[in-house]
């Protein structure tokens, strides 16, 4: 439930909030440096929950998938790094990214209450949902606004990884039920 | 001098046991930027599979019927020999929308 709303308000933002990834702007899309900063920030996010999932997770299925997430958002992260380092560029803060990191927080929160066979069933249905909004965010929003092509293709690549994971992550979920 | 021995020595384990064909290939497989390519590729029954993981992330060549499950850690690459014929659909454990077949011929 708590799952579900939270994604479909993460969606809400990403995706119909074109005023709030622009920012204090009158833009409609976000800047490169937004836009590396929101990617960056998405990969904090996994790179968190999934260490809380190495922590308390029971399921060895779970547990793998939790390894498997910190070991590419780690991997995509750096290359972002590197990226935005050779490019000049300082990700900007913006709205959408402090957004992105409250409700992190809170769902961080929420799922350290749960133990067990509730945790892992909650930790990898917000998987599922947060790389599900996610992915609609890269493709309807971010990739479409961004206007490096080095950029442009690392958030490609991300997507088409984050894809990778949102299916992983709902092959886990149906062998949990 | 190297195939030639290989094959020689391949064509007298065909003749001393009459069922492996012909001499072992290695046929090569690239992963790049989640796509596998060929995508569809083809490989004689006794050759060598070999898949070469270009990206800075890991991924697994798994086969749907269970014949091969073969790890390959980030720019690293992974062999398996392929020993029955049929076509194998195969993916990455890590990345499931990373699909692709392997026709196995006799």
């Amino acid at each position: 439930m708590f799952t579900r709303r939270s994604a479909a308000l993460a969606a809400a933002i990403l995706l119909s909030s074109p005023a709030l990834l622009g920012g204090a702007s009158a833009a409609d899309k976000p800047t490169d440096p937004q836009i590396a900063h929101i990617a960056y920030t998405a990969g904090v996010i996994d790179i968190n929950a999934a260490k809380q999932a190495q922590k308390k997770a029971k399921n060895k299925d779970v547990k793998a998938f939790a390894e498997d997430m910190l070991r590419d958002h780690e991997a995509v992260n750096k290359q972002a790094l590197a990226l935005v380092k050779k490019l000049n560029v300082t990700p900007e803060d913006n709205d959408t990214s402090r957004t992105l990191s409250k409700q992190a927080s809170d769902k961080l929160a929420e799922l350290d209450k749960l133990d067990g066979a509730a945790f892992d069933k909650a930790y990898v249905a917000n998987e599922v949902a947060y790389h599900k909004a996610v992915n609609g965010a890269l493709e309807s929003q971010l990739i479409p606004s961004a206007s490096n092509a080095e950029l442009k293709s690392l958030l490609q690549t991300g997507l088409k990884i984050f894809q990778g994971h949102q299916q992983h992550a709902e092959h886990v979920a149906a062998e949990l039920k | 001098m190297m195939p030639g021995r290989v094959c020689s020595t391949a064509m007298a384990v065909v003749f001393a046991t009459m069922v492996v064909p012909a001499c072992a290939a290695t046929v090569q497989i690239t992963m790049e930027n989640l796509e596998i390519s060929p995508n569809d590729a083809s490989a004689k029954v006794g050759d060598t599979v070999e898949w070469i993981n270009k990206d800075v992330f890991a991924h697994t060549a798994t086969a749907g019927s269970g014949d091969f499950d073969v790890n390959l850690p980030a720019k690293k690459s992974g062999t398996t020999v392929v020993k029955k014929a049929g076509t194998v659909e195969y993916y990455c454990r890590f990345h499931p929308n990373m699909k692709a077949r392997l026709k196995v011929v006799p």
